[in-house]
């Protein structure tokens, strides 16, 4: 059953328009990933699922509930991790997580215990009593993520989760991500910078650019898709014209002395293609991963480093109060 | 069961940064500390106060003035911090939750009246114990209800401008629109019986003059100009009008 359907979903913002005609249908227990460039609309689309922004156009239906006509039940139905800092600095972690569970109708009951799981989960039990502005980015940021699973929604949405995260951190949380969808049945919608994050993570993709979806798949599907393996060569003069006759060769693309291939099998014609090509000064062979997948849609590399975003300069000049 | 708790989480957060803010409370006493020490010494020495007010000094009787004042400064200030909230996401967590904008709007308007009523609680003692305000039951339990009135209805008019606001830049002009006019004008530092007709008529404009008015008429014994049931009736009607301007601009804030 899909628990998330969208049907020609738009965000305008005067002229600009942030997602444009977005169909979506994501399954109930499923990870969905939502990939591209900055500002390609994936806040924006998030934000209106959650029912935050009205869409301009086109309808959204969450958990069987119109954004529209009922935001009340889709908020019921929902958790969401913001990409940017959302806490405030002059409570403390277990404070925060206090206040959320109040606001987010958690069973007041046994509200101690959960507490306690999730800041086990995160490994903030040592710094829950700390005000939060003595947080580094990567402690806030998983507070922030336990404070979203704290009260089980069935629809989580994560802007971002691992921005600043060390490795450590983020795999712990991918398998947690995991075992949330797996066993709870929670439905998962991240976005993410991270290509190898989506590629492990997500059951499916989306990747967006300029508010289109220009792909959407398995991860393995999308990587197949490309038809081949990545070659690359150094060389000075290549024979493309010799190349062009090799059926098993997909697409040539040269910048500079470098061509890049994508190649059939490349294991079985590498030597072929080395013969016909000319001199060559280095060849690298590899599967094809998700950052040609987006290089191929979007003809633009996404960054992979953490430092995009703007999160932590965004926390520095925050300062709440 | 959902809302009340969502109402409590709200006025807990305000009340929880309120008391970790000692500092700000601090400070916000000491500006009505300097009005009626300075300017009530300094004004006082040279005038004597007429018309039925001869045995006040002025001191006590700017006084009620300066309680109204603490709670226009504070109150109108907690308001317009919701922009603060907006900078972060803080705003939008809230937001998120399954909450009535009515909720939080309310739960807000409770936090922001129990910091102001601390503070006019400190004034209030150290008034009584420096400044030789003759407080009694009667007219403690007249004052706090006074105050309610004017912090509900000052709190809700600064989140109305503050959900409506989009950036702290606009802040001062708020001061100069309309925390002074608020406040020079509402009689707090002069008798409102005896005024020119033009003053008169932006004095009894200004909903802050009931308050001044029923203030010094229950603290201090001097007689009410617009009368105690015309002062209640003005501010309970105040106050019902900005909770419905504040819920309305709640209802349709942005962030
Ligand atoms: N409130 C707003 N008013 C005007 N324009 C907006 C608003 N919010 C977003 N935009 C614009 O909409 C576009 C999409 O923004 P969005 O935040 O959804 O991108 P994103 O995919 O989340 O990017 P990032 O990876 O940087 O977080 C951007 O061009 C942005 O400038
Ligand atoms: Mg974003």
């Amino acid at each position: 059953m899909a628990v998330i359907v969208t049907r020609n979903l738009t965000k305008r913002f005067g002229n600009l328009t942030a997602v444009n005609k977005l169909n979506l249908e994501i399954e109930e227990g499923e990870i969905f990933g939502l990939l591209g460039p900055n500002g390609a609309g994936k806040t924006t689309t998030l934000s209106m699922l959650a029912t935050l922004l009205p869409p301009s156009d086109g309808d959204a239906i969450v958990n069987g509930f119109d954004v529209r006509k009922h935001a009340s039940q889709v908020r019921h139905s929902i958790g969401f991790v913001f990409q940017d800092p959302s806490s405030d600095d002059l409570l403390t972690g277990r404070e925060n997580l206090y206040l959320h569970a109040l606001m987010y109708g958690v069973n007041m009951r046994n509200v101690n215990e959960k507490m306690d799981s999730v800041l086990r989960l995160v490994d903030l039990l040592d710094k829950q009593h700390v005000r939060m502005k003595y947080y580094s980015g990567g402690m806030r940021r998983r507070l922030e993520l336990a404070r979203g699973l704290l009260h089980e929604p069935k629809i989580l949405f994560l802007d971002e989760p691992t921005l600043g995260l060390d490795p450590q951190t983020r795999e712990h949380l991918w398998s947690y991500i995991k075992k949330l969808s797996a066993e709870k049945k929670v439905t998962i919608i991240v976005t993410t910078h991270y290509m190898e994050e989506a590629d492990l993570l997500c059951d499916r993709l989306a990747i967006i650019d300029h508010g289109r979806v220009v792909a959407m798949d398995t991860p393995a599907r999308l990587k197949k898709q490309l038809g081949g393996d990545q070659v690359k060569l150094k060389i000075r003069k290549p024979n493309i014209a010799a190349l062009r006759k090799l059926k098993y060769v997909k697409n040539i693309k040269r910048r500079g002395d470098m061509l890049t291939l994508t190649v059939n099998e490349s294991a079985l014609h590498l030597q072929e293609i080395l013969k016909r090509v000319g001199p060559v000064e280095s060849v690298e062979s590899r599967s094809p991963t998700l950052n040609d997948v987006f290089l191929h849609y979007t003809g633009k590399e996404i960054r992979e480093s953490g430092e995009e975003g703007g999160y932590f300069e965004r926390m520095l000049h925050s300062g709440n109060r | 069961m959902g809302e009340l708790n969502g109402l409590y989480a709200l006025w807990y957060r305000e009340f929880k940064v309120f008391l970790r803010e000692r500092s700000r409370i601090i400070s916000s006493l000491i500006q009505p500390i300097m009005w009626l020490v300075i300017f009530g010494t300094g004004l006082g020495a040279s005038i004597s106060l007429g018309g039925g007010l001869s045995g006040i000094n002025y001191q006590a009787f700017i006084y009620p003035g300066i309680l109204c004042m603490i709670v226009l400064f504070s109150s109108l200030f907690f308001g317009l911090y919701i922009i603060m909230d907006k900078r972060v996401d803080f705003l939008k967590e809230v937001l998120v939750a399954p909450l009535g904008r009515t909720t939080i709007f309310f739960g807000k308007v409770l936090g922001g009246a129990t910091d102001g009523l601390i503070q006019v609680a400190l004034l209030i003692a150290l008034g009584a114990a420096f400044f030789s305000i003759p407080f009694t039951a009667y007219s403690l339990v007249m004052t706090i209800i006074v105050v309610m009135l004017l912090l509900i209805s000052i709190v809700s008019l600064g989140l109305a401008i503050g959900a409506l606001m989009s950036s702290p830049e606009g802040f001062g002009l708020i001061t100069g629109f309309v925390i002074f006019p608020l406040f020079f004008l509402s009689g707090a530092l002069f008798p409102t019986k005896s005024l020119p007709a033009w003053l008169g008529t932006f004095v009894a404009l200004n909903p802050v003059s009931y308050a001044v008015d029923a203030l010094r008429n229950v603290i201090l014994g001097v007689s009410s100009t617009y009368g105690l049931a015309m002062d209640f009736a003005v501010l309970f009607g105040f106050a019902l009008i900005m909770i419905i301007v504040g819920t309305w601009a709640f209802r349709r804030m942005k962030f």
